[in-house]
C-alpha cells in the first residue's frame, strides 16, 4: 500500500484526471493562480489593482491600472475580487490531495526529506538556508517564465499537449532545453 | 456552486494522484531531468497520449464539447518562458501545481518555492507593460498564435494540419506518445 503506482497505471489515472477536467469544466491549469492570490493581496494595499465598475448598461466590469491584470476585459481582476472561483479552489484542493494521498497510502515523505529532498542533501549538503534559498529562487524562476509563457506544466505540457496545441510543444522544447542540462550540471550524485 | 464542487473534487483528485505518481518528489523529477530515472517522463508521455486519444474520441463522438477546450496562442514567449522556467525546474525540481500537492503530503521547502512563485509572478505582473513596449518580439506569434495541430472542431482554433481528419492526427500523435512512454527505458544515463 505505502508506495507510488506503477507507470503505465500511473499514466492512465493521471491521464483520466485531465480528461475529466476537460470533459466537465476546462483544461487543467494551475499557475495564473499565483497572479491571483498576488492581485488579491496586493489589490488590499492598492484598491486601483482590481476594480469592479458598472457601465452605461448597468452591467459589471472590471479592470485594473495595470496593464497585465486588466487583460481581456480584466478577467484576473475579476477572479480576484471573486476568490471563491473554480481555478482558485482547484489549487487549494490540489494541497489537500497532496495531503490525502500521503496518509491514504501513498508514498510518505521521509522525516529529514520534509525540508530537505535527498538529491539536493547528496550534492549541495544539509544546509537549510541553502534549500530554502534555492527553492525560493527556483520558484521565482518557474513562475516568471510560467506567467511569460502564459501556463506551464499542466497547462502547456500536460493540456496543452493533450489538445495537440503547437504552444504546448513548444514550451516543453524551451523546458527540456534548459532543465536537463541545469539538472546534470547542479546534481552530479 | 456546482463550480465549486467540481472544482474540489478534481483539485483533490489531481492533488492526490501528483502524489501518488510520485510527482511531488524532487527527487524523482531531478532523476527524471538528468535521464537517470524515467519513470516519469514514461508516466507523462502516457497521460498525455493517452488523454488526448480519448479526447479527439470523446469530442468526434459528440461527448465532449469543442468549447470545451482551450488552445493557448504561441509566441516567442513560450519558449522563452518554457526555458526560463527550465531554469528553477532543473534547480528546486518542483512544479507550480507539483509543490502545491507536496506541501500538502509534508514537504516543507515547498514553502519557499511557493513564496518565490508569488515573488516571480508578481515581477512579471509588474514588468508586463514595460515588456510590451520594449521587448515586444517577446510576444510575435508563432504559426499563427493559438493554433493546434489536429483538427479540433472548434472554429476559434485553426489547424496546422488540415484536410485530414482531426482524429487521425491526433490518434497518430497519441500512438507515438504513448509508444514513447513503453519503448522508453528506466533511464538513459548512470
Amino acid at each position: 500500500m505505502n508506495s507510488s503506482w506503477g507507470w503505465l497505471k500511473s499514466g492512465i489515472i493521471l491521464g483520466f484526471c485531465f480528461l475529466i477536467a476537460v470533459a466537465l469544466v476546462k483544461p487543467i491549469g494551475v499557475s495564473t493562480q499565483y497572479v491571483i492570490a498576488d492581485c488579491f493581496i496586493f489589490c488590499k494595499l492598492k484598491p486601483d489593482l482590481a476594480q469592479k465598475n458598472t457601465d452605461a448598461e448597468g452591467n459589471t466590469t472590471y479592470s485594473s491600472s495595470n496593464a497585465y491584470l486588466n487583460k481581456s476585459d480584466g478577467k484576473y481582476a475579476k477572479s480576484s475580487l471573486n476568490i471563491a472561483n473554480y481555478g482558485f479552489i482547484f489549487v487549494l484542493a490540489m494541497f489537500v490531495g497532496g495531503f490525502l494521498s500521503a496518509k491514504l497510502g501513498g508514498p510518505k515523505v521521509e522525516k529529514d526529506e520534509g525540508w530537505i529532498p535527498q538529491t539536493w542533501r547528496d550534492n549541495l549538503g544539509s544546509s537549510w538556508n541553502k534549500r530554502m534559498f534555492g527553492a525560493f529562487i527556483s520558484g521565482f524562476f518557474i513562475l516568471f517564465g510560467a506567467r511569460l509563457a502564459s501556463g506551464c506544466t499542466s497547462g502547456h505540457m500536460m493540456s496543452g499537449m493533450m489538445q495537440t496545441s503547437l504552444s504546448g510543444y513548444l514550451f516543453a522544447a524551451g523546458v527540456f532545453a534548459i532543465a536537463v542540462p541545469v539538472a546534470i550540471f547542479v546534481f552530479k550524485k | 456552486m456546482k463550480e465549486i464542487i467540481l472544482a474540489i473534487v478534481i483539485g483533490g483528485a489531481f492533488g492526490f494522484i501528483l502524489h501518488k505518481v510520485g510527482a511531488t518528489n524532487p527527487n524523482k523529477i531531478v532523476g527524471f531531468l538528468r535521464l537517470t530515472d524515467l519513470h516519469l517522463a514514461k508516466v507523462i508521455l502516457f497521460a498525455i497520449g493517452f488523454s488526448s486519444l480519448l479526447l479527439f474520441i470523446l469530442m468526434a463522438a459528440g461527448v465532449i464539447p469543442t468549447s470545451h477546450i482551450s488552445v493557448k496562442s504561441s509566441y516567442v514567449g513560450v519558449i522563452v518562458g518554457g526555458a526560463i522556467f527550465g531554469i528553477g525546474f532543473g534547480l528546486g525540481g518542483y512544479c507550480p501545481g507539483t509543490t502545491l500537492a507536496a506541501l500538502g503530503a509534508g514537504r516543507k521547502d515547498s514553502i519557499f518555492m511557493i513564496l518565490g512563485g508569488l515573488v516571480g509572478a508578481w515581477v512579471y505582473v509588474l514588468l508586463y507593460g514595460w515588456l510590451t513596449e520594449n521587448m515586444s518580439w517577446l510576444f510575435d506569434k508563432i504559426g499563427g498564435g493559438a493554433v493546434s495541430l489536429a483538427q479540433t472542431g472548434n472554429e476559434k482554433y485553426p489547424a496546422l494540419i488540415d484536410g485530414v481528419s482531426g482524429l487521425v492526427v491526433a490518434g497518430v500523435i497519441a500512438i507515438l506518445f504513448m509508444g514513447g512512454a513503453a519503448l522508453l527505458p528506466n533511464k538513459l544515463r548512470k
